[in-house]
């Protein structure tokens, strides 16, 4: 059984190709069926999001069933195949592990460590698990999936760090607070950058918001939002000792804030840190104010330096993310390879051999007086119960080849006879190693 | 005797590892070192204890009457105290500045004779220990607010040019830090000053006067005005970030220089020469 995946993604086609071929989320059922009904396919499964949209499916004939995939898409979204052609890629086998692996670890995505991709994934498995085109073998390789992103956001840094310009905000807030609850900010200039970062600060903890603005009433129904207080403009620079952390938006021409008032409200605050946040453009405050002692001013082009350092700093935890993806990718395909008919259907005749042989011995040993010909005829009776027990399994193991019953047949009785997996070259790794019960 | 100089080179070895694997935590964005050195520091610091117990009970004095002997115990209330800071604030990069600080002491207490002091009778008083003891846990608290003082100006000097490195994400909030040197003067300050008063004490009933203003007394008084003026910044008017933490590395370094510089440089009555009665 073998595993492909074909698709296209925001490295691979641009924007106005991509939502020519998205599935829509409530609409799932008719493509997954349609899919399914591929010759070649056994279990199917499709994830599309505005960043890719990727086929997954499970076959015996990987060649063919990628040529078949290719032509499903583009026929359900009714363009033509070699429109499409050149922004499709296709996996199969163990570059299909990987692939999906590093998307759902969030190592293809376009913002590196982003953590909606394995959310979506999981939306895409719960419409295949619904629908049943997900069966044993797309069941185990999701499961897989979810555990190796859960690992990758354990043990490295990946997500951490934020990569947008409010999380940034709160980030350094941190680095200088360390704890946010018992903070308050002040927010000037009631405007839409400002809103959304005072609602991360809130989310964090910030206990007191004060909001001024030019026209009072705004001020007032921004700070309703926040459970805040609204303070006149004229005599924002009073409340200023009462914040840690000042945010300004406002659209004046010249500095609200200079060095002078803000080294006033430090010696009010008995030098107790201020982070200011400016990204108001034109500045609101004078850059010279980050010259004051335990005072941080921050605009937004700074803001946007902690950004690029961020995403620099995840590029780095991104090799450690690759390394733990090729650990699991081997364990996941040799218990894929466990899966064949064949070799199971020899090691379970091995197995049963192998005891026969033990019990004949044990037996022979305590019955010391037997005549050969007496010997023979035992031999063949235990030959003969083993042949009889092994008659009907190996029909319907043989049989359910062509169905998706086959797999979990397998599993099964490699699991209830204890049947060790074939030779390969990784040795350490156990046959059916399963995250979730680890 | 051999056998308590051998746990003594144990100790500095395991220390020696525990550097190496700190550093290398620091410097690499390897966790997995962090936390083994974490570990290796508290198994030196389990031999470190079984060293002193020894050495104690083979001269059965304190072991703080000879250079070697102050040195080791120094690097024992260091990495002790570390330890301590280490449960509460789970700052492993903390471990980086103090590691090798103990390991250098102890460097230099092997090239001091190991040779049991035949303490001299007259300072031969329980206040001398307790003097000693309570001097040493106070150095060992200023030197993690000294640590403290420097994590802080690097992350204050990043957060205030904008320029990260990696050690941004590694290094705790400023406000952690601040608060740890607010902490470290709260228990060494009165450690220093309960040391110094033992001294006099003992100085009185072995010399016959409280304080005779030899060249350690001194300066340990210099470095004591140092903290308090520090402690009385913080409490009145707002010292605090970065001023509180150049204090503590000033006054961690005239520390430094009473207990070496006073024994290497000038004579008095605390250089270890006159310990020995010789």
């Amino acid at each position: 059984m073998h595993i492909v995946i074909i698709g296209l993604s925001h490295k691979t086609a641009p924007v106005e190709i991509r939502e020519k071929l998205a599935f829509a989320p409530t609409a799932m059922e008719r493509p997954l069926r349609q899919m399914l009904e591929l010759p070649t396919i056994t279990e199917g499964l499709i994830v599309s999001t505005c960043n890719r949209v990727e086929l997954c499916a499970v076959t015996k004939e990987p060649d063919a069933a990628i040529a078949e995939l290719r032509r499903f898409l583009a026929e359900y979204h009714e363009v033509s195949p070699e429109e499409i052609n050149e922004n499709l890629f296709d996996y199969q086998g163990e570059e299909a592990i990987r692939h999906l692996f590093r998307v759902s670890s969030s190592l293809d995505s376009m913002v590196l460590g982003e953590p909606q991709i394995l959310g979506q994934i999981k939306t895409a498995y719960g419409y295949a698990a619904e629908f049943k085109t997900a069966g044993l073998i797309l069941n185990r390789f999701l499961h897989k999936a979810f555990s190796v992103a859960k690992r990758v956001r354990t043990e490295t840094a990946i997500a951490s760090n934020a990569v947008s310009v409010s999380f940034a905000a709160v980030e350094l807030a941190r680095k200088i607070f360390d704890r946010l609850d018992n903070k308050g900010v002040m927010i000037i200039g009631a405007g839409e950058m400002c809103e959304l970062a005072a609602r991360h600060f809130v989310a964090n903890g910030i206990s007191k918001v004060l909001v001024t603005n030019r026209t009072f009433e705004r001020a007032e129904k921004m700070a309703a939002e926040f459970n805040g207080k609204a303070v006149p403009f004229d005599s924002f620079v009073d409340h200023l000792a009462e914040v840690d952390i000042i945010m300004t938006s406002t659209g004046a021409p010249n500095f609200i804030l200079g060095k002078r008032q803000m080294e006033e409200v430090l010696k009010r605050r008995k030098n107790r840190p201020m982070f200011l946040i400016d990204i108001a453009v034109p500045r609101d405050i004078d850059p010279k104010v980050n010259d004051i002692s335990n005072t941080y001013l921050y605009d937004v082009d700074d803001l946007q330096g902690v950004v690029q350092a961020n995403l620099k700093e995840r590029q780095k935890e991104a090799g450690k993310a690759e390394a733990i993806v090729e650990q699991e990718i081997g364990q996941f395909h040799l218990w894929l390879g466990n899966l064949e008919v064949k070799p199971t259907v020899i090691a379970l005749r091995r197995k049963l051999d192998e005891i026969r042989q033990q019990e004949l011995d044990k037996t022979f040993g305590n019955l010391k007086d037997l005549t050969g010909k007496q010997r023979k005829s035992i031999e063949a009776m235990a030959g003969a119960i083993i042949n009889k027990i092994l008659h009907k399994p190996t029909a319907i193991l043989k049989n359910s080849q062509n169905d998706m019953s086959g797999e979990d047949y397998v599993d099964a009785i490699r699991t209830l006879f204890d049947l060790p997996a074939p030779s390969t070259d990784d040795q350490e790794i156990k046959p059916l190693d399963d995250p979730d019960q680890a | 005797m051999t056998a308590n100089l051998l746990l003594f080179k144990i100790t500095l070895l395991v220390y020696f590892v525990a550097t190496i694997c700190y550093l290398i935590g620091v410097i690499s964005r390897k966790e997995g070192f962090r936390q083994s050195a974490v570990w290796i520091l508290i198994s030196g610091f389990g031999v470190h204890c079984v060293t002193i117990v020894v050495r104690w009970c083979s001269t059965g004095a304190v072991p703080v009457a000879s250079m070697h002997e102050s040195l080791s115990f120094f690097a024992w209330a260091l990495v002790g105290t570390y330890l301590l800071f280490y449960w509460r604030y789970r700052t492993v990069m903390l471990g980086a500045f103090i590691t090798p600080l103990a390991l250098s002491l102890m460097i230099i207490g092997t090239n001091q004779s190991a040779q049991a002091p035949a303490l001299n009778p007259m300072l031969d008083s329980w206040w001398f220990p307790v003097h000693v003891t309570l001097a040493f846990l106070g150095h060992a608290v200023f030197a993690i607010a000294a640590a403290a003082g420097i994590m802080y100006l690097l992350q204050e000097r990043m957060l205030k040019s904008k320029k990260f490195s990696g050690l941004f994400y590694r290094l705790p909030s400023l406000d952690t830090l601040d608060s740890m040197n607010y902490k470290c003067l709260t228990f060494g300050f009165p450690l220093m000053t309960m040391g110094i008063i033992s001294g006099a004490i003992w100085a009185n009933s072995a010399w016959g006067g409280y304080w005779r203003w030899d060249p350690k007394e001194t300066w340990a008084l210099i470095t004591w005005f140092i903290y308090a003026a520090l402690l009385h910044g913080r409490l009145t008017i707002g010292w605090r970030g970065r001023r509180a933490a150049i204090v503590a590395i000033i006054g961690f370094c005239l520390l430094l220089f009473t207990f070496f510089g006073v024994n290497m440089f000038l004579s008095g009555e605390h250089s270890f020469r006159n310990f020995t009665g010789q």
